[in-house]
């Protein structure tokens, strides 16, 4: 689980569900978690119509910026540069790395302090700098235990949510030069900071993720509590900003209502410790904060996304997490279990279009369509729909939409597509239907007491004696017969 | 938004849907008796068999299209539609829609959707039926699906239903809401998930107590009593248009 490689999504998915399913601490832990987080959130939301009018709000605000999505990048990239920050573009991941490594270069900097940043995961920044000699240290408490414990995060909100307070104590105490084993979480934090404070200082580059980047004025905005985000920006002489090219909004006006949506879903606060918002580098006259401030503009299939109209949806998603903490499926598996950057409903979506159906394309079947995803994502994305549509896409094979989602029909099987030819055949011919249903009615005494996965854990159903279709006809024919006899008398 | 009910017709359809057919066919009489006890004719194409959903929800477009098509041919006339389940009535009503959008049939589709209610739905706002419950007491744990949840949006009309029941006591399991792990084929695709779900759901659903298991939905029936029965646990479970039927004899 140290590190996040596409290539395995697909080929370990089984395993690692099954692997988390029988992990009880891992899914009491989970358990645990979520409803304490479907708690908080519901806590937020005590008014149903006001909800649904700021979810309104926050989707229609979400649509107007994607709709003008191009220039309003444009205008971003203006707006910093006027502000004097540096603005870079990156297609690919390999791309965002590059970029990211030869700033570092260009400093001699070898050591990085990082805030919590999910596009960094998803483009595999730790492991890359580490390959080219730079230390990467992350600073968000959540993220320094996963890393401490060579993990990769298991929900985008809460890296290390997967993790009770023994487990905790044990990695400290194993990780951690001079650290007595304690389940004091005040402790545990603390020391946590001490070690982390000194790196503050020693750091030649800090990176952080943007949560809004803000087109008319060329803003940063960042949400967190710890104030890390706010040293990892404002210590270290060089700051890096990752971003994902989706994350730009209109105008300051935006943010309020998008912010109350995010803290509220996320983690049931009305409002975080810190928000930050960065405009630009230390000015001549300023006390505090970097010299060089860079964007770097993450694409990596997203414009893919961006162009076809249904999945677009996608793309208004503010990471809130929400739709992770009421899934049925990720409360019971967990985030690892899907094996990619982006867990969870979001992560069922996103993650097969940036890494194509053929690499991640079998996280999709982790999901009922229950919908609880849908009704409680801030944004309104019908995440349940393009789950299937993603489902529909992964069997497609006469490739029909312009751009389709990479790795189109690789997940196409055969036996199932003969299968539902067949249940097509027979669901349109009612003369075939019919006498299926009389089969299988009239030989339910046969009815065999293991039928695939199902009977794994349920016993099987039995056919009714007569089906509804008769019973239904037989009852119009009595009805007919007694209406004519009444007539008749 | 609160859906605009028409004044009580004289005739509908009734869909059976292909479970209901196959496995819960006492639960379609149920409807349809409920149904001509208030006074509303029922015709039952022979044609029909399935609205599609199987193959829609594991991405066969092509399949449940062709299937849903045939479905939409058996209901041609402009009677509305009684669905005993939530889970097709959301398929007719939001799904067909999309299925068919840029083809021939869209307008069909709009329109099918429009005269589609789902059982209960229909009972307790267009016959605004009352019942009269002459059943022994009984206390009994209502399942709502997903779809009644979220889809339909009618998961209340069940309980008001049950609720009309003068000798019967509703428990809450815990959860209420969550999934039961059915998913239609998600429970063959993903088995050790779905049952993980429907595990608990059982330990919620017997923590109340009750004596009874009452849901709008078979798919969700055929998951939960399945599980029970595997696990030798005994709640007797109804489709809620049987339930209501035999009390109201
Ligand atoms: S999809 Fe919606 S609920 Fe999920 S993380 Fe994104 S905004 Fe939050």
């Amino acid at each position: 689980m140290s590190r996040f490689e596409p290539a395995t999504v697909n080929l370990e998915f089984d395993k690692r569900v099954d692997d988390a399913l029988r992990d009880q601490e891992l899914r009491a832990n989970f358990r645990g978690a979520m409803d304490f987080l479907m708690g908080k959130r519901a806590a937020m939301f005590p008014d149903k119509e006001d909800l649904e009018a700021l979810r309104s709000q926050g989707e229609a605000i979400r649509n107007r910026c994607l709709s003008q999505l191009p220039e309003l990048l444009e205008q971003f990239e203006q707006r910093c540069t006027e502000n004097g920050i540096q603005v870079h573009w990156a297609e690919t991941s390999q791309e965002a790395n590059a970029i990211i490594l030869e700033i570092m270069h260009k400093h001699d900097a070898t050591r990085m302090v990082k805030g919590k940043s999910m596009a960094s995961e998803e483009i595999g920044l730790n492991h890359f700098l580490a390959d080219h000699g730079v230390e990467c240290l992350e600073t968000d408490m959540g993220e320094y235990i996963v890393q401490l414990a060579d993990e990769t995060p298991s929900h985008i909100i809460m890296p290390a949510i997967h993790k009770n307070k023994q487990q905790i104590a044990r990695l400290f105490n194993q990780k951690i030069d001079g650290m007595e084993y304690s389940e004091d979480v005040d402790r545990l934090i603390g020391i946590g900071r001490d070690v982390l404070r000194q790196k503050f200082f020693e750091a030649e580059v800090g990176l952080s993720g943007v949560n809004f980047a803000v087109a008319e004025t060329g803003t940063l905005c960042l949400v967190e509590n710890e104030g890390n985000g706010r040293m990892t920006t404002t210590i270290p002489p060089v700051h890096i900003a990752l971003c994902g090219i989706e994350k730009v909004v209109e105008s300051l006006q935006d943010i309020p209502p998008l912010l109350r949506l995010l803290t509220r879903s996320a983690t049931g606060q009305a409002i975080t410790t810190y928000f930050n918002m960065i405009s630009g580098p230390r000015k001549p006259d300023e006390k505090d904060g970097p010299q060089e401030v860079h964007v770097v503009l993450l694409d990596n299939g997203r414009s893919r996304i961006y162009a076809d109209k249904q999945l677009q949806e996608t793309l208004r998603c503010i990471r809130c997490g929400a739709c992770m903490n009421h899934c049925p499926v990720y409360t019971r598996i967990g985030g690892h279990a899907y094996g990619t950057t982006y867990p969870g409903p979001i992560g069922q979506v996103v993650s097969p279009q940036i890494w194509g159906l053929h690499t991640a394309g079998a996280i999709t079947k982790a999901c009922s369509l229950n919908g609880a995803c849908g009704e409680a994502c801030p944004v309104k994305i019908p995440l349940a729909d393009l789950i299937r549509r993603l489902r529909y896409e992964s069997n497609n094979d006469e490739p029909t939409t312009v751009p389709a989602p990479r790795g189109q029909g690789s997940l196409r099987k055969r036996s199932e597509a003969v299968t539902w030819k067949l249940w097509a055949l027979l669901s349109r011919k009612p003369g075939l239907y019919k006498l299926a249903l009389l089969l299988a009615t009239r030989l339910r005494a046969l009815t065999p007491k293991h039928i695939g996965p199902w009977t794994l854990y349920r016993s099987a159903p039995k056919p009714a004696a007569r089906s509804l279709h008769e019973l239904a006809a037989q009852r119009s024919q009595s009805n007919a017969s007694s209406q004519e006899h009444g007539r008749n008398e | 938004m609160q859906r605009a009910y028409p004044e009580k017709p004289e005739q509908v359809y009734f869909f059976g849907t292909c479970l209901i057919d196959l496995f819960y066919p006492e639960a379609g009489m149920a409807g349809i008796q409920l149904l001509e006890r208030e006074g509303v004719k029922v015709v039952y194409p022979q044609q029909q068999s399935c609205c599609g959903q199987p193959a829609y929800n594991s991405g066969y477009d092509n399949e449940a299209r062709k299937v849903a098509a045939a479905q939409i041919a058996c209901l041609g006339e402009e009677l509305p539609i009684v669905v005993p389940s939530a889970s097709c009535a959301d398929m007719f009503r939001h799904h067909y829609t999309d299925l068919f959008a840029d083809t021939p049939l869209h307008k069909q589709a709009l329109e099918l959707a429009a005269r589609t209610y789902e059982l209960t739905e229909f009972l307790v706002h267009v016959c605004k039926i009352r019942l009269e419950d002459n059943g022994p007491a009984a206390t009994v744990a209502i399942h709502n699906s997903c779809s009644a949840q979220r889809g339909t949006k009618t998961a209340q009309d069940a309980i008001s239903l049950l609720r009309q029941m003068s000798n019967v006591a509703i428990v809450q399991q815990e959860r209420a809401s969550e999934c039961c792990g059915f998913g239609g084929t998600f429970a063959v695709k993903a088995p050790d998930i779905s049952n993980a779900m429907v595990q608990d759901k059982c330990d919620n659903l017997l923590a109340t107590g009750a004596n009874d298991l009452v849901s709008g939905d078979c798919g969700c029936l055929m998951n939960i009593s399945g599980a029970l029965e595997k696990r030798k646990d005994k709640l007797p479970a109804q489709h809620i248009a049987s339930f209501i039927w035999e009390r109201t004899q």
